[in-house]
């Protein structure tokens, strides 16, 4: 007994004709030709990050540091990118008198986030990530994009990396600014490398595109021990017609409280021997630390510390670009503490990049 | 009849999926994410030209905050980087379309 159903499907593939078939076949076909034509332009994954050679000497003492900071980028779909950076560093110091160096390799995990951009407005961010405090630790801290080897010394306030959950992302309020805000729970870890304290903080920014002006505040709380909070402002200011780079930051909690304000002058707008100086910046920075309540309590093995007391210190750089991404770097500064010291500094920084598939 | 149906059914569902293949293509205009660059071509010079220094502008603005002119990139990666740098730097969808087509051109 024939099924009704089946017969009639036999009757009507029977019935259609072989030009049908060939336009089908012919369909069939041309659609992976269009899905290739947009595999071209979609995202590849990459591998780039930083190495470099820094060599400080400070108090009589010379370090020598060589380091390496790979950053996987590994974009899924339109709307996932998975990231992640880690740290290969050497320290090696020579103390003064001495004759050899001794020191060791250490590596860290700086970040490792999947980021889901959910619409124009929001990204939601799970995993390990940078801390959003004040714009340091985020987007000046690789050794190829700052503008002095040595980070502030306000630097350990709020910052480092968390583990948890991260609200962010950026808008146009109107034509004239943008809001940026990060809002982000970390939970405590005690895992080595993937060690976090656990607080909640936010960011909100606002950058003016047109004189290219940004202002920021920050907030943490901590949710344990001591429940501290942790407070930042930042500014950054690039005029328009001027090759000059002028970023501040001021940190307050109670390990102590503090500001360093820093300008970075390219000079390719000096006449003279253009080919050389344009590739010349000339940096300058002055920065303070006033010590808190808490100021030499905390113990910590952050690879980071504030000081232990008062301290004011200018330093004065000036970086030379070999060509994109390839820079040396010398300067000098002067530590004013409960000793003074001088503190000089020569290194070298690379950023690569590099797509692990097919980039064209 | 039935055949007439079929094929009409199976016209419609092949003109469909090139819509939606075609819908995929200039995505990064509508979508949140960054996938495709080209397909954002502009219809003629002047219009390109025009985006090309909007998007010189925003990039100066945007990416200047941090670090010095990088050089340009195949498109594949500079989608990626791109996508990063709307996480990392927290750069608007607009701003970020339109530096990513400046940096593809």
């Amino acid at each position: 007994m024939k099924r009704p159903g089946l017969y009639q499907l036999r009757r009507v593939f029977r019935s259609i004709s072989p030009t049908y078939v060939r336009v089908s076949i012919v369909c069939l076909f041309a659609l992976p030709l269009f899905a290739q034509t947009t595999d071209l332009e979609r995202p590849v994954p990459v591998l780039t990050g930083n190495a470099g050679f820094i060599t400080t000497q400070e108090n009589g003492e010379t370090t020598m540091v060589p380091q390496i900071n790979p950053v996987l980028l590994l974009p899924l779909g339109d709307h996932w990118l998975v990231e992640s950076r880690a740290e290969f560093e050497g320290e090696f110091e020579r103390p003064a008198g001495a004759t050899g160096f001794d020191g060791a390799f250490s590596k860290e995990l700086d970040y490792l986030q999947a980021d889901y951009i959910a619409n124009p407005y929001l990204t939601v961010t799970v995993g390990r990530f940078l801390t959003p405090f004040g714009m340091y630790n985020e987007r000046l801290y690789p050794i190829w994009i700052r503008d002095l080897q040595q980070v502030p010394l306000i630097f350990p306030i709020g910052t480092g990396s968390s583990d948890g959950l991260m609200l962010r992302g950026g808008f146009s309020l109107n034509s004239k600014v943008n809001l940026n805000y990060a809002g982000y729970f970390s939970t405590l870890s005690t895992i080595d490398k993937l060690d976090s304290d656990r607080n909640v903080g936010a960011r909100f920014g606002f950058f003016l595109p047109g004189p290219r002006l940004e202002a920021g505040v920050s907030w943490q709380k901590s949710l344990q021990e001591d429940r501290k909070n942790s407070f930042g402002f930042h500014l950054a200011w690039q005029p328009p017609r001027v090759p000059l780079n002028i970023r501040s930051e001021y940190a307050r909690s109670d390990d102590g409280s503090g500001y360093w304000i820093e300008s970075a002058y390219r000079l390719s707008q000096v006449p003279l021997w253009n080919h050389v100086m344009r590739r010349t910046e000339l940096v300058a920075r002055m920065q303070q630390f006033f010590t808190g309540e808490n100021t030499g309590t905390a113990t910590s093995d952050d690879e980071y510390d504030l000081p232990g007391g008062d301290v004011q210190q200018p330093d004065f750089g000036v970086n030379y670009y070999l060509r994109d991404g390839l820079k040396i770097s010398g300067s000098y500064g002067r530590w004013w503490g409960k000793k003074d010291w001088n503190t000089w500094e020569m290194g070298i920084a690379y950023r690569f990049v590099m797509p692990l598939g097919r980039a064209q | 009849m039935r055949i007439r149906i079929l094929l009409f059914v199976w016209i419609a569902a092949f003109v469909w999926a090139l819509g939606a293949t075609a819908a995929d293509a200039p995505k990064p205009a509508t979508s949140p994410g960054v996938s495709t660059v080209a397909a954002e071509a502009a219809p003629n010079d002047l219009d390109s030209a025009n985006r090309r220094i909007e998007g010189e502008r925003r990039y100066r603005a945007n990416c200047g905050r941090c670090h010095a002119a990088p050089q340009k990139f195949p498109p594949r990666m500079m989608a990626t980087i791109v996508r990063h740098m709307r996480v990392r730097a927290t750069i608007t969808d607009e701003d970020m379309r339109s530096i990513l087509y400046y940096m593809t051109q």
